[in-house]
């Protein structure tokens, strides 16, 4: 397994009790989706997975090696999982490729080899003639673009990725979603994603997990066996449509006990 | 009369928000900005000019704007040596503010610890009533700029500690946290993400700051100076000279609003990407 997290438990120093026991699995150069109701805790895992935050429970592996023995978790996983939080988080007294590049700046690359090594990217990330320009020049999907871009080059063979498409309108989503999944065919990392969206979910994954309500947990997974590589056409056909509903069942459950229960 | 532009600081906080500057080079920006404050100037002028001539106050008690004219071409010389000793006050008073209050901010900002054993007194620092302590302090060093300094430092570094402060707490906290995904240490993080959010509080700062310098050393040569625009007016004043003194604060307001252009202009080019389109 790359990435294994045993029953993750989260309270919050105000009581708040986020994640109540969490296990997902991913092996190495799988790509697996966590969907669940907003407020379920899918940020606080991400940010747990991502070395950001202590887990009150449980602990997490990485390459098969606990982080959590002696150490706390924190000190052994920051820094080796590559993280796209829920906002992009781009500098604004940054270019986009100076933002793109934080990760290599840091690893201690010169500027030059780092700049070269962006440009290498920004066509495949559909930043072609935005290099220089400030963030506020950017389109909402180009903001999540270099935000992906900015994961992409730390180089982290595990990436952890929030919502990424989640302030998008529909037909942008849908776009960047078959282009998040060339990206992936072609460089094979293993990316666990957190959606709100269930075909999102369904269209690029391996595996789905659906969360229930606060506090969070597993409720079931859902295995995604469709043949790759897959394009939107897949999206139509019946097995792609029975698995959507497989989901939607518990999610819907979920959200109307949230709603019964506030 | 610093004491005022003190407490002025404490009221206000000592703060302003920072707001983006607008983009430059729009047409009717330059209009607005040159224009319309030239427009009410003279319209004040017109007013003073005539309320004096209709009035019939005498010149001693009340100039008109061309006797203050008259006085500004009169003591020209003097009024720009007086200048010059009381922008350079100004110029070493503020410099040294500025690489006080940051410097004070950067510890504050460091450490809970730190902020907690400093930040009470720098405000402490703003309750002083300068008119008691400044004479102790010429009795300290003289009549050289020391004192000078001493006071235009002390008025004008606490707007700026307060603002850089602010500035460098003000970063959003997911963005250290991403930076510490990437590798960042706590240098890296200042370097790339806190101190560069600082800078427009640092200007805002700075801006509070110009205009309370040169009150501040216009006080600081009445209690202990031989030379400069505040020991002017103070001469002239004696003299009942009051078109001179007029005309010697009027020079004063103009190093004002220089020293506030000036940081205005430092700001567009420190924080280019401060700007929004409107
Ligand atoms: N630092 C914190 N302190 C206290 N409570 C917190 C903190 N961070 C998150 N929470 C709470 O934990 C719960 C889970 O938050 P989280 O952001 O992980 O949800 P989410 O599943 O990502 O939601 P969304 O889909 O809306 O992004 C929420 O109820 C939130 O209020
Ligand atoms: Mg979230």
């Amino acid at each position: 397994m790359k990435l294994a997290a045993e029953g993750l438990a989260k309270r919050f120093a105000g009581g708040v009790e986020a994640l109540a026991d969490v296990s997902i699995e991913l092996a190495a150069g799988e790509f697996v989706s966590i969907v669940g109701p907003s407020g379920c805790g899918k940020s606080t895992l991400l940010a747990m997975l991502a070395g950001l935050l202590e887990p009150s429970a449980g602990r997490i592996l990485l390459d098969g090696v606990a982080a959590r023995d002696g150490v706390a978790a924190r000190d052994g996983l920051l820094g080796r999982i590559g993280y796209m939080p829920q906002r992009d988080l781009l500098m604004e007294w940054r270019t986009t490729l100076q933002n793109a590049t934080l990760g290599l700046e840091l690893a201690g690359v010169a500027r030059a080899a780092a700049r070269e090594r962006a440009l290498a990217e920004v066509g495949r990330f559909g930043l072609a003639g935005f290099e220089d320009r400030r963030p506020s020049a950017l389109s909402g999907g180009m903001r999540q673009r270099a935000a992906l871009l900015r994961t992409f080059l730390a180089g982290r063979d595990m990436m952890v990725l929030d919502e990424p498409f989640g302030a998008l309108d529909a037909l942008t989503r849908e776009a960047m979603r078959e282009w998040l999944l060339g990206v992936w065919e072609s460089d094979r990392k293993t990316i666990l994603l957190v959606t709100h969206d269930v075909e999102e979910a369904v269209f690029l994954s391996d595996r789905v997990y659906v969360m229930s309500g606060r506090p969070g947990r597993i409720r079931t997974a859902v295995e995604v066996s469709l043949p790759r590589p897959r394009t939107l056409e897949l999206t139509a056909t019946p097995a792609f449509a029975e698995l959507k509903a497989r989901l939607l069942a518990p999610l819907r459950e979920e959200a109307r006990s949230a709603l019964g229960s506030a | 009369m610093s004491t005022t532009g003190t407490r002025l600081a404490l009221a206000l906080g000592g703060r302003l928000e920072p707001r983006p500057h607008a983009a430059p080079g729009r047409r009717r920006g330059v209009v607005g900005r040159v224009l319309a404050p030239m427009v009410v100037g003279v319209l004040l002028l017109a007013l003073w000019q005539s309320y004096v001539a209709l009035s019939g106050v005498r010149e001693g008690t009340f100039p008109s704007p061309l006797e203050v004219a008259d006085a500004l071409v009169r003591d020209r010389s003097l009024l720009l040596s007086s200048a010059w000793t009381t922008l350079s006050e100004i110029l070493l008073g503020y410099g040294v503010a500025i690489v006080v209050g940051i410097a004070l901010a950067t510890a504050v900002s460091s450490s809970r610890l730190i902020e907690r054993a400093i930040y009470p007194w720098l405000v402490v620092s703003q309750m002083i009533p300068i008119p008691a302590i400044a004479p102790v302090v010429v009795l300290w060093t003289g009549f050289d700029i020391r004192p000078k300094l001493i006071v235009i430092a002390l008025v004008t570094f606490f707007p700026i500690a307060v603002n850089t402060i602010d500035g460098l707490r003000a970063t959003d906290s997911e963005l250290v946290g991403l930076l510490r995904t990437l590798g960042a240490g706590r240098l890296d993080v200042f370097r790339i993400a806190r101190l560069p959010n600082a800078l427009p509080y640092v200007f805002s700062g700075l801006r509070v700051s110009a205009a309370f310098a040169v009150i501040a050393a216009v006080f600081a040569e009445w209690v202990g100076s031989t030379s400069g625009l505040g020991v002017l007016i103070l001469d002239y004043g004696n003299q009942a000279a009051t078109a001179d003194v007029f005309a010697t604060v009027f020079v004063l307001a103009l190093i004002g609003v220089a020293l506030f252009a000036a940081v205005g202009i430092v700001e567009r080019l420190a924080v280019p990407w401060w700007q929004v389109e409107q």
